[in-house]
């Protein structure tokens, strides 16, 4: 029986003891999992950012002989990089298979369509920018045809298949565009969806332009094509010709020089600049290619180097202008290829070596010989998803990994110099209309936003929040405390979005309406309270025992009050006697300062009645607490209350107190409802107190809902995160770590 | 007086002086924010004014005084206005809500103070509410059935325009309840057929059978639907069979069909008692009616309802975290650095901008969770995503990281409060240290984990910015709880209180009419808020009370 009882009285305990190191473990766990959330929330952030660094990945696939015979002019790959197609110098265009399907019966290499475009070779050869996809092949006489390799895409049995055509754009009759029925010995060409241009030099060296403009015919609904032809003068030898896809300008290049020449929209040619390589520099030119968006012509030269040159507006009107250049290689450029619709291009060079390289970043993604071969030619589909080089006979297929190249550390923190800009901006411009739009991912200027926005903020909230928390702690009487320290922190639990909607419908047309009212209150308040101060002093005895010090806050209440209805009320009369009346008017035209309805004054108040309670709360605690042993001392030698609090006090609660500013600070950084809703969100660089500005928070706020997911827009507001994140980690971090030590030593004392 | 600044008396004063500027703001602010809240329900008389237009001629104008601005002349004649026979260099001037939209190039007009002849507030001017195209100032003249008039000679056009616009608002109700019951039902169980099918066919089970069986279930269902259509336009017709004739400011007669009109007062013929009445109706309405007219008009019920229930969710998954860590950090931690690192780690997690928690949660609870959950479950309606997008679920649990560390901290400092004599008191008569924790700490502790909660939960309640991002939406066709199984539908996007602010504020068409609805959001918001917050203060001092009898 005891025995029984003491067996199930041992297995009792021996639960209970399973129960009390199951407890320990689980609570260690669950204490645990608020450092594993952190650490959650900064790998995770560093997760998405962390792609947008990385270099190119090019990962061979594999390799397949040349299908079809004859050399390349020039080769492409299809969208889902499933058939590749190349175009020979016997005027024959082949499709083959890139990707094997045992669906579709097709091995990689199978050549799966072969059409002979023109009847005999090809004297030259032209194609449009890669989003346009056409190409031009001359006939002797003047004649060409145009092409372009279609696919024919449907689903049946909800399985993609892919079929490709050949569409000839030229119809049955080739276009003449020599008149004088010359073979075309240069060819280069384009067009915009209506019109087609193109530049040809023929056999007898004559440099001509035509232009077919398109007219629907309203009766059959076919395109008719109109020929404007040009024959343009110029001496010597072409060595080489672009087309914008505009249709408006036309490169030759003759050597290191660059003739640009203006296109009217009827067909006449104009030259309007000379670009002037400096060869010594850079090399002699040794190819010319048009960038995505066509707005920059990038030039290989035989030193290895590439350069960028795009039109700056200049006292001439809009000129091409030397940018930048790129090492690109140590040997000569032999070929550069551009991409769809990013400013990234690929260049080879003579050593078969293959670079990767974007513009706006001026990044230099890749350089080497993919898998050991001398690369002659390459070709990158539309996504970017893959790259073919063609290379001893063979073609090889690549993986390409290439998914934010236009980005790159300095891009984001430097000056740069954006297509069109005029110098090296800092620009925030993330999104427009276009495909092939320059995206400008510059976190300058949100940056300095947000530390515009905090500094106004801080400059509200610390003055005031300070003074506050040093009354309140040293003077103040406690029964007025216990009233006054809740209800100023009440200030911290009010909704920011309540507070951010006062400041832009609210304040912000009151700032604008009263701006001399707030002057003067600026003014006249401090002056008030000193006057009142000294007052208090010579009025009589028995008055001034009820005066204390612990009571001016109460007292001044009224007077402030008073003071403040009296500036604004007296506002429009300061207005019309000082300013004629328009005050807006007055500092746009005479101080020549822009004046913005959402300013910085609106966000500084607005942002420092959202930080004053977290450095009034804190700066309150650490005063408070200061032992008061030592302010007695201090008091008992013979040092005033005001002595005592800043030689003593305040000294003692200093990092008590620069914990609070850091906090704040942190506070005033990440706040997002009130920057969103009183700045008006304008990327702009300016200390202008009457111009707003664009912070981190705000711009993840407005953007982020319209990003796409994994795009590099996506990952820089990411980005942005991040460095929110870092700062206020720091700033919170060093605060508590003041503050823990103050602790300490306050517990010594 | 060199000497006086030395005694420091000014500074002292100047330092006084910025806590009252802290106590005007403070209070100024939440009695601003009460007094515009409120007097969005209070009837404001209505104006028919006779104003003079810069030609000469008179026009008249009905409708509320909505503001009023202190502007200088010059000003004005700067813009091409001049005034005759005014000396004074400042002027008032009115912004009058004229209404009537439909009829009117702008529904806001501001009329310069002298330029009004005559201002007079006739007792039969009425307020029309409608549901569309917002109020309508004028005077009835009749009411037509049909396009007949129904007014006799004994009776009273108050009472008869009374009688039938109660009618015609049952009318609506009974439709909206149609719609919103019955037919939101049968959709939803049409949209679970349809992923039935779909995710039969994805796993190769669809049999003909089965095939079939979904057909004649969507096809009885379709059945249903086409009778309750019927009935739902029988009663729409029934609403629309009367009108009111109104004469307007332009002094024309326009007919207003009945099933717009909402509701009629006569806020100039009012006594005190009356307007009360009306004011609480008011307040009645705006709480629990759904919003109209891109939210600027109509209820905020759907943004309580959401705000409460995210935040209800929230609390359940923050509570037992924040307690379990401050338990942690109080009563099992060490003194090492393991326990300062995870101290700093709350710090942090307290100060980390509350947008980046958005940001994570779209990331990674909403992509990267949701996203998984969804291929995981429910792959049968890919690609549209269930979990995989924002809603009130990502948003609780987002909200709940948010404020975990007011939890804890809140916690662990009610546990610091309990004499460590009781815990000495229950190891001694052999008590392990869970039990211990278990029977007497954590309901000693109850209260402040309440505190806790509560701060939480007001934190919660205002915040938007990461909400923006994981779940908040403008307009919610549904709310998250429904009477579809399971009832409970957490992956739906909610409203919110605070983001209704923002919208409607910002975004919405009509930011003029719009904002006295705002003030009134911000008041019930700063309500609920304040009123947490102080709960939250009376809780913690009455504990402080309660413990210091404890110590000796």
């Amino acid at each position: 029986m005891t025995t029984n009882t003491k067996q199930s009285q041992l297995a009792a305990n021996r639960g209970r003891l399973f129960k009390d190191r199951a407890t320990r473990w689980g609570v260690t766990f669950g204490g645990g999992m608020v450092l594993i959330a952190l650490l959650l929330i900064f790998f995770y952030l560093l997760y998405v950012v962390e792609p947008i660094f990385r270099s190119v990945d090019v990962e061979k696939q594999y390799d397949f002989d040349i299908p079809g015979g004859g050399s390349t002019l020039a080769m492409g790959v299809e969208e889902q990089s499933e058939i590749g197609y190349r175009f020979n110098d016997l005027g024959e265009l082949i499709f083959f298979a890139t990707e094997a399907s045992e669906r579709l019966n097709r091995n990689i290499g199978d050549v799966l369509l072969s059409e002979l475009v023109t009847d005999s070779a090809p004297t030259a050869f032209a194609m449009t920018a890669p989003q346009n996809n056409r190409y031009a092949l001359a006939h002797s006489q003047g004649f060409v045809t145009v092409v372009q390799p279609k696919f024919r895409v449907s689903f049946p049995n909800d399985l993609r298949t892919i079929v490709p055509v050949v569409d000839i754009i030229s119809g049955s009759e080739p276009l003449q565009v020599d008149e004088a029925g010359q073979a075309i010995r240069k060819l280069a060409y384009d067009y915009d969806g209506e019109s087609m241009l193109f530049a040809a030099v023929t056999d007898d060296n004559r440099f001509i332009v035509n232009k077919f403009v398109g007219s629907e015919n309203f009766m059959t609904g076919a395109v008719e094509l109109k020929s404007n032809f040009t024959e343009v003068e110029f001496n010597g030898t072409v060595d080489e010709l672009e087309v914008t896809p505009d249709l408006r300008q036309v490169f030759a290049r003759r050597g290191n020089r660059v003739y640009v020449f203006d296109v009217a929209i009827d067909g006449s040619v104009s030259e309007s600049q000379l670009l002037n390589v400096n060869a010594k520099e850079l090399g002699n030119v040794t190819t010319m290619e048009l960038l995505a968006g066509a707005s920059s012509l990038v030039l290989g030269h035989d030193s290895g180097a590439i350069s960028q040159w795009f039109q700056v507006p200049s006292d001439d009107g809009r000129q091409y202008e030397y940018i930048r250049k790129f090492q690109a290689a140590k040997a000569a450029i032999t070929e550069i290829v551009v991409e769809y619709y990013r400013r990234t291009f690929y260049a080879i060079d003579a050593n078969g070596e293959l670079g990767v390289f974007h513009t706006t970043s001026e990044a230099n993604l890749y350089q080497e010989r993919p898998a050991d071969i001398a690369a002659e030619r390459a070709v990158i589909d539309p996504r970017a998803n893959s790259l073919m080089v063609q290379a001893n006979n063979k073609m090889h297929f690549y993986d390409l990994d290439n998914e934010h190249p236009e980005v790159s550390w300095s891009g984001i923190w430097q000056e740069v110099w954006y297509e069109g800009y005029p110098e090296p901006t800092y620009t925030w411009q993330s999104t427009s209309g276009s495909d092939d739009f320059e995206p400008k991912f510059s976190l300058v200027p949100i940056s300095f936003g947000t530390i515009k926005a905090a500094a106004y903020a801080m400059l509200v909230a610390v003055p005031l929040g300070l003074a506050a928390a040093v009354y309140t702690a040293y003077f103040m009487s406690p029964s007025v405390r216990k009233v006054v320290k809740p209800t100023v922190e009440l200030m911290e639990a009010l909704p920011t979005v309540i507070l951010g909607f006062l400041a832009g419908l609210w304040l912000a047309p009151i700032i604008e309406q009263y701006l001399p009212g707030i002057v003067s209150v600026l003014i006249l308040i401090p002056l008030t309270i000193v006057l009142l101060a000294f007052i208090s002093t010579k009025l009589p005895q028995k008055i001034r025992q009820q005066l204390t010090d612990g009571r001016a806050a109460l007292i001044l209440l009224p007077f402030i009050l008073f003071v403040g209805w009296a500036s604004f009320a007296a506002s429009p009369l300061v207005e019309e006697l000082l300013f004629g009346g328009n005050v807006r008017g007055f500092i746009t035209n005479e101080l020549g300062v822009t004046f913005d309805q959402r300013n910085s004054i609106v966000v500084g108040v607005a942002m420092g009645f959202a930080v004053i309670p977290t450095i009034f709360s804190i700066a309150e605690d650490a005063v408070f607490s200061v032992p008061k042993h030592l302010s007695n001392g201090s008091l008992a030698l013979g040092a005033t209350t005001w002595q005592t609090l800043t030689k003593v006090v305040l000294l003692t609660a200093s990092p008590g107190i620069f914990s609070a500013v850091m906090m704040g600070l942190g506070r005033a950084v990440g706040e997002t409802m009130i920057v969103l809703m009183a700045t008006g969100n304008t990327p702009i660089m300016d200390w202008n107190i009457f111009e707003g500005m664009r912070t981190l928070s705000a711009n993840i706020a407005v953007e982020m809902p319209e990003s796409e997911v994994g795009g590099t827009h996506y990952r820089i507001l990411f980005l942005a995160a991040f460095v929110l994140f870092i700062f206020t980690f720091m700033f919170n971090t060093v605060a508590e770590l003041v503050r823990q030590r103050l602790r300490e030593k306050y517990s010594s004392m | 007086m060199n000497h006086w600044f030395k005694s420091g008396k000014p500074w002292i004063w100047l330092t006084a002086g910025a806590v009252s500027i802290s106590l005007i703001a403070v209070i100024g602010l939440l009695l601003m924010i009460a007094w515009r809240g409120l007097s969005f329900f209070w009837p404001a008389p209505i104006h028919e004014m006779q104003v003079q237009t810069p030609t000469g001629a008179t026009t008249v104008l009905i409708g509320e005084r909505y503001e009023t601005e202190e502007i200088p002349v010059s000003r004005l004649n700067e813009s091409g206005v001049f005034l005759e026979d005014y000396d004074s260099p400042v002027l008032q001037r009115y912004l009058i809500k004229v209404g009537n939209r439909e009829y009117v190039p702008l529904d806001f007009t501001w009329v310069l103070e002298p330029s009004i002849v005559s201002d007079t507030t006739p007792k039969d001017l009425a307020v029309i509410e409608r549901s569309k195209d917002g109020n309508f100032y004028g005077y009835p003249v009749d009411v037509l059935e049909n396009g007949e008039s129904v007014l006799t000679s004994q009776s009273n056009l108050r009472d008869v325009l009374f009688e039938r616009i109660e009618r015609a608002v049952e009318f609506n109700e009974q439709a909206m309840d149609l719609q919103n019951d019955e037919i939101s039902t049968i959709n939803y169980q049409i949209e679970q057929l349809r992923l039935e099918r779909r995710g039969l066919q994805l796993e190769g089970k669809l049999t003909p059978a089965e095939e079939d069986r979904i057909a004649s279930e969507q096809a009885a269902l379709r059945e249903d639907y086409m009778e309750i259509e019927k009935e739902l336009f029988a009663l729409r017709d029934q609403a629309g069979r009367d009108a009111v004739v109104m004469r307007d400011m332009r002094g024309e007669e326009v007919t207003l069909p009945m099933y717009r009109v909402l509701d009629v007062t006569f806020p100039n013929d009012m006594n005190i008692l009356q307007k009360w009445g009306h004011f609480f109706v008011q307040v009645a309405k705006f709480v629990s009616e759904d919003p109209r007219e891109a939210n600027t008009e109509g209820g905020v019920f759907p943004a309580i309802f959401g705000t409460v229930f995210m935040v209800l969710l929230m609390s359940v998954l923050v509570t037992p975290f924040g307690v379990i860590a401050a338990v942690y950090l109080h009563e099992y931690a060490g003194k090492n650095i393991v326990t300062r690192v995870i101290r700093i780690a709350v710090i942090n997690l307290a100060g980390v901008p509350s947008i980046v928690y958005g940001v994570f949660g779209l990331g990674f609870f909403v992509y990267m969770v949701g996203g998984t959950l969804d291929q995981i479950f429910y792959p049968e309606s890919l690609p549209t995503p269930t979990f995989g997008t924002p809603g009130v679920l990502w948003s609780a649990i987002t909200l709940a990281i948010l404020t975990l560390p007011v939890v804890i901290v809140s916690t662990e400092e009610g546990l610091s409060r309990i004499p460590s004599t009781l815990r000495e008191g229950s190891l001694a008569l052999g008590a392990t240290k869970a039990e211990t924790i278990w029977r007497i700490i954590l309901p000693m502790a109850s209260p402040a984990i309440m505190t806790g909660l509560i701060l939480a939960v007001a934190r919660a309640a205002g915040e938007v910015a990461p909400l923006m991002l994981v779940g908040v939406v403008k307009s919610a066709p549904m709310l998250p709880v429904d009477g579809n199984f399971p009832y409970l539908h957490v992956d739906r996007k909610f409203m919110h209180l605070g983001f209704h602010i923002y919208d409607v504020g910002f975004q919405s068409p009509n930011v003029e009419a719009a904002r006295p609805l705002v003030y009134a959001t911000s008041f019930l918001l700063v309500t609920v808020i304040v009123g947490l917050n102080l709960t939250a203060i009376g809780v913690r001092n009455h504990l402080r009370e309660k413990y210091r009898s404890l110590e000796h």
